[in-house]
């Protein structure tokens, strides 16, 4: 199984403006950026879809002042964080949010839940087909396990022991890491 | 592990949905719009006319003037020149 390539090695591939890298950290932290914006800042969709943009364009821009490769992750979250209080102050939104930092409370809380959330991803990129593509649709797209059986062309009556399966494989991958 | 273990690996992984896929495309097409976004941001330094089409209206003014308006264009010239939504 080929090992997933690190955060700073896709950051050096980006630089030297290698296309299926910039393909890659989109797709590894779009469920990141994603998830601040609607699960810890409860941005309205079109909101959330500005901020989402905004994120990866300077990520794009300004990839060079990276200062530590490994540190693309805390850098996306805390570039997501002020991106999503920038856009809660312009529209003037009423809500559960700290009035001078407009921070939902438990923010730290959420974003460290989710950092371990991308462990888990991670994870599961490393157990690779067909278990990333079972539990995804399971836990991640709430799917029945006569959809996950359609789509993937195995039998429904199968589905659940092979999630069982699956499970076990990730949390064996994950050994050391939560 | 133990089971419980196995229970939280399952909540960890709901609390990461998929983005809308267009949201994610618009993203990964950043690169080849880069081109066009430097050649708009370029015009807009250089006429205030166009600069203040784009303030008022983003979408319709690249249309308009026959720049591609691809989500991605429209992020990036969005941030760049710090315009409105």
């Amino acid at each position: 199984m080929a090992e997933a390539a690190t955060d700073a090695q896709i950051v050096t591939r980006c630089r030297s403006g290698d296309q299926a890298a910039w393909n890659e950290l989109v797709g590894r932290f779009s469920r990141y950026v994603y998830a601040i914006c609607v699960q810890a800042f409860r941005l309205a969709p079109a909101d959330a879809e500005d901020v989402f943009q905004e994120v990866f364009t300077r990520v794009y821009e300004h990839l060079d002042r990276l200062r530590s490769d490994e540190a693309l992750r805390p850098w996306i979250a805390q570039l997501t964080r002020r991106l999503c209080i920038d856009c809660l102050r312009a529209s003037g939104r009423e809500g559960p949010v700290d009035p001078d930092t407009l921070e939902p409370p438990g923010l730290d809380e959420t974003i460290a839940r989710l950092d371990e959330a991308m462990t888990v991803r991670a994870g599961l990129e490393a157990v690779g087909e067909p278990c990333s593509e079972i539990l995804d649709r399971f836990f991640c797209r709430d799917e029945s396990y006569r959809a996950i059986g359609e789509a993937l062309a195995l039998p429904a009556g199968t589905i659940a022991s092979r999630i069982s399966r699956c499970l076990a494989k990730l949390r064996g991958e994950l050994e050391g890491r939560l | 592990m133990t089971g419980c273990d196995e229970e939280r690996i399952g909540e960890l992984l709901r609390l990461l949905p998929a983005a809308p896929q267009a949201w994610v495309q618009a993203a990964q097409e950043l690169p080849q719009a880069r081109a066009e976004v430097d050649r708009i941001v370029a015009r807009a330094e250089q006429d205030a006319a166009f600069r203040a089409r784009l303030a008022a209206d983003l979408e319709a003014a690249l249309q308009a003037e026959g720049y591609e308006a691809s989500l991605a264009v429209l992020a990036a010239v969005r941030t760049r020149l710090k315009v409105a939504g």
